[in-house]
């Protein structure tokens, strides 16, 4: 039951993040693209996740949680960029 | 794997169900994410749903860890800071996309900050 489940949920994710790049690559607007981008963070941070579940270990949370910062720094510079030109002022 | 199945049935079916109501929210928000008209309303879809998917894989995570006698100090880091990182970027995007004008199906967007 539970490597079905973790089956399941691992399949699930990879299908969320095709999904996202196929939103990335149509656009149409930049925001669009951008918030394609910080859904696929988030989505491989879970796939992250589930692999650390396979395979048993703690080190995957350490990249799980590294991702997850780059993920948000990378969406706060790219939603500064759209709205003011720059980065830092 | 091995190590999970010896688990106590209970434990198991809580860990299988987080897993699976993980995978469904990911999907959900994905799918959002390609099938909403708009970009004010395709920000709703992530950013609500797609957390929650990445809420339940690390629920499940700390369940395993709970049910090994751990404390999961990892697993709380990154579920607190994907849950408080995630309105703060759907924000700024937002407010990224009135200032460029993207067009919404509720009517023009409003000026920005006084500059019309």
């Amino acid at each position: 039951m539970i490597v079905w489940a973790l089956d399941f949920a691992t399949v699930a994710v990879g299908l969320a993040l095709v999904l996202c790049v196929w939103r990335l690559l149509r656009g149409p607007e930049a925001p669009d693209r951008v918030l394609a981008l910080d859904t696929m963070y988030v989505n491989v941070v879970a796939l992250v996740v589930l692999l650390g579940i396979r395979h048993g270990s703690d080190l995957y949370f350490e990249a799980a949680l590294l991702i997850a910062l780059l993920g948000f720094a990378a969406t706060v510079a790219l939603a500064r960029y759209l709205s003011r030109g720059d980065i830092i002022e | 794997m091995d190590t999970l199945q010896q688990l106590h049935p209970v434990w198991q079916a809580a860990i299988a169900i987080a897993l699976v109501a993980g995978g469904l929210f990911a999907m959900v928000g994905a799918i959002g994410l390609l099938r909403f008209p708009d970009f004010y309303m395709r920000l709703h879809a992530p950013t609500k749903a797609t957390t929650l998917g990445v809420g339940g894989v690390l629920l499940a995570s700390l369940f395993i860890t709970w049910s090994g006698g751990g404390f999961g100090l990892h697993e709380v880091l990154i579920t607190l800071f994907v849950f408080i990182t995630a309105p703060v970027s759907a924000n700024l995007l937002a407010q990224a996309a009135l200032h460029l004008r993207v067009p919404s199906k509720a009517g023009d967007a409003p000026p920005v900050d006084g500059q019309a």
